[in-house]
């Protein structure tokens, strides 16, 4: 420990927020973005350091020992997840950051140095308290239900949404009682954190796997709120600034989540949605005409086109495809034709999950188009190739009002002037709509496993020449 | 530090989120949440004041565990965005 003023001690920590602001900014271009990551990582460095040379003057080792368990930890996740398993990994670490502020706040009531008698601390307290441990229970069981150890379908509790009313009054009554000076007692913040970690686990079960993206985004917001929670505890600015940058990012990308899954946040927290078994809605006309076609038309198709635009969804992922995608890809770019991807926002299970998967299998970034750039585009284009996506170009949510997805923004797919639909069979997407796409004239569906209908197309296309 | 500059802090914090990360776009919106994930493991700072202030055993094992909690959230998070972000490359001849 050194005697470091509060004024020098400020001016680092104004440094490293300034390097997270500036890396952040970075982000705005996949050519910056990984230099941004590292400046904010060096950002994170300085405020450990300066924090630890003026605070630590006992326990050293200990704190030593934390950084060890914890880098290994975290060194082991990063290296070794799988990409599709990204979702997972961001609540768990959501869990992770929540917890910690949680713990902040609980330790600073429980072991104070003089008694904590300002209203404003006691509120600061509670306030990060509750939205830690929210953060901490509802972010493992959204953990639980991306890697499967939980049903990813609702799990409904009777008259869930009283119940979630009453303990969310109480734990409104118990955090006022514990920031009142007068009336503060232990017993309070004991109680605050048992009805927290109970509401945690409380909203997230009843939400269904498809909502998870919503959560887990909503959920990271949360874990920045509560460590600028922690900030207003300790008086520390860094973590108030770092705190509200990330709560404001994760509620930007909630909100990008909800309008393109065209939901209201409140209709996804309320949860219950998928909750019926499978959807059958689309018996009445069983039997009406698709065009299906084999490997050997679509490679004739795709073989002669000028333009290809790959509409990707999870299901490509699902099939362990996207590596037999880019090969079809850069066989049609070595023939002249230009490609390009059609990227929905929730093409894959968290935002922007689909464009890491496709990176991964080497596709450029520049080729991965978003809604906005490439939905005027489909005119333009010989044919549209859709891969284990449904919902997302179903044009019934341009044209009626009566459907479920009615003015959820769509890829318009059906404007190519060739549509190929990948697919394993006629089920409906997880809106449960018959999608009118299928239909169209334009439309041929070829039937069968992603991977091997791509993989049989590529195959063909090199017999073309 | 006083109250009122903290409030103020936080305030002008919100706004230069909002701003920084609408420009990000929805092609690096999973390295954001990863790497803004890290970030919020600035709660290290936190956590290694507490444990710096601990004597005794629970106060040191809770503190320590909060540090540990948070080291991951931050090695983890950075770790795992930048392996991210080594796999978005540009196409190669471009036109």
């Amino acid at each position: 420990m050194l005697e470091i003023s509060s004024n020098i001690e400020n001016i680092f920590y104004l440094l490293s927020a300034t390097l997270f602001i500036i890396g952040l900014k970075r982000l705005a271009s996949p050519a910056t973005a990984r230099n941004g990551n590292r400046l904010a990582s060096i950002g994170m460095l300085i405020a450990i350091i300066i924090t630890i040379v003026k605070y630590t003057n006992t326990n050293f080792e200990w704190i030593i020992l934390g950084f060890i368990i914890g880098g290994i930890l975290g060194l082991a996740l990063s290296r070794y997840v799988q990409m599709t398993a990204m979702p997972q990994l961001v609540a768990i670490f959501n869990a992770f950051g929540g917890g910690a502020s949680a713990i902040v706040a609980i330790y600073t009531i429980m072991y104070p140095k003089e008694p904590i008698t300002g209203i404003f601390t006691l509120a600061s307290i509670a306030f990060a308290t509750v939205v830690g441990s929210v953060t901490f229970t509802g972010s493992f069981i959204a953990f639980g239900k991306l890697q499967g150890i939980i049903s990813s379908r609702p799990i409904l509790l009777p008259l869930r949404n009283y119940l979630n009313l009453i303990l969310l009054t109480t734990i409104i009554v118990f955090a006022i009682a514990l920031s009142i000076p007068n009336l503060s007692s232990i017993y309070f913040l004991y109680i605050l954190i048992g009805l927290s970690l109970i509401i945690g686990i409380l909203i997230v079960i009843p939400i269904g796997g498809a909502d998870m993206p919503v959560v887990v985004a909503l959920l990271n917001s949360y874990s920045g709120i509560a460590g600028a929670g922690a900030g207003f505890v300790l008086n520390n600015p860094v973590l108030i600034i770092s705190g509200s940058l990330v709560g404001a990012s994760g509620l930007i990308l909630t909100r990008i989540m909800t309008k393109a899954m065209n939901r209201s946040l409140a209709n996804v927290m309320l949860g219950g949605v998928g909750a019926e078994e499978g959807s059958t809605k689309s018996s009445s006309d069983e039997n009406r005409a698709v065009n299906s076609l084999n490997t050997e038309d679509a490679a004739m198709i795709l073989g002669y086109a000028e333009s290809v635009i790959f509409v990707p969804g999870y299901g490509l992922a699902v099939a362990q495809a996207q590596h037999q995608i880019n090969e079809l890809a850069n066989l049609l770019k070595d023939k002249g034709t230009n490609v390009k991807y059609a990227i929905h926002p929730v093409a894959g299970r968290m935002p922007g999950h689909m464009n890491v998967l496709l990176a991964e299998a080497n596709v450029p970034y520049d080729e991965l188009k978003d809604l906005d750039e490439i939905n005027s585009e489909f005119v333009r284009t010989d044919v549209a190739v859709v891969v284990g996506a449904n919902d997302v170009t179903n044009p019934t949510a341009r044209t009626d009002s009566s459907s479920p997805i009615y003015g959820m923004p769509i890829l318009n797919v059906d404007k190519a002037k060739t549509v190929i639909v990948l697919k394993r069979s006629m089920a409906s997407g997880f809106a449960g709509v018959e999608n009118e796409l299928f239909f169209l004239e334009k439309t041929n569906m070829l039937f069968g496993d992603a991977k091997d209908s791509i993989e049989g197309m590529t195959r063909e296309i090199r017999n073309l020449d | 530090m006083d109250l009122l500059p903290l409030i103020i802090i936080f305030v002008l914090s919100l706004f230069i989120g909002y701003e920084v990360i609408t420009k990000v776009p929805p092609t690096l919106h999973t390295p954001l949440m990863s790497g803004s994930n890290a970030i919020s493991g600035i709660v290290i700072v936190g956590a290694i004041i507490i444990a710096s202030n601990s004597n005794g055993i629970i106060s040191t094992i809770l503190s320590v565990f909060a540090v540990i909690l948070a080291t991951i959230n931050v090695v983890g998070g950075f770790m795992v965005t930048d392996r991210m972000l080594a796999m978005f490359k540009k196409s190669k001849n471009k036109e």
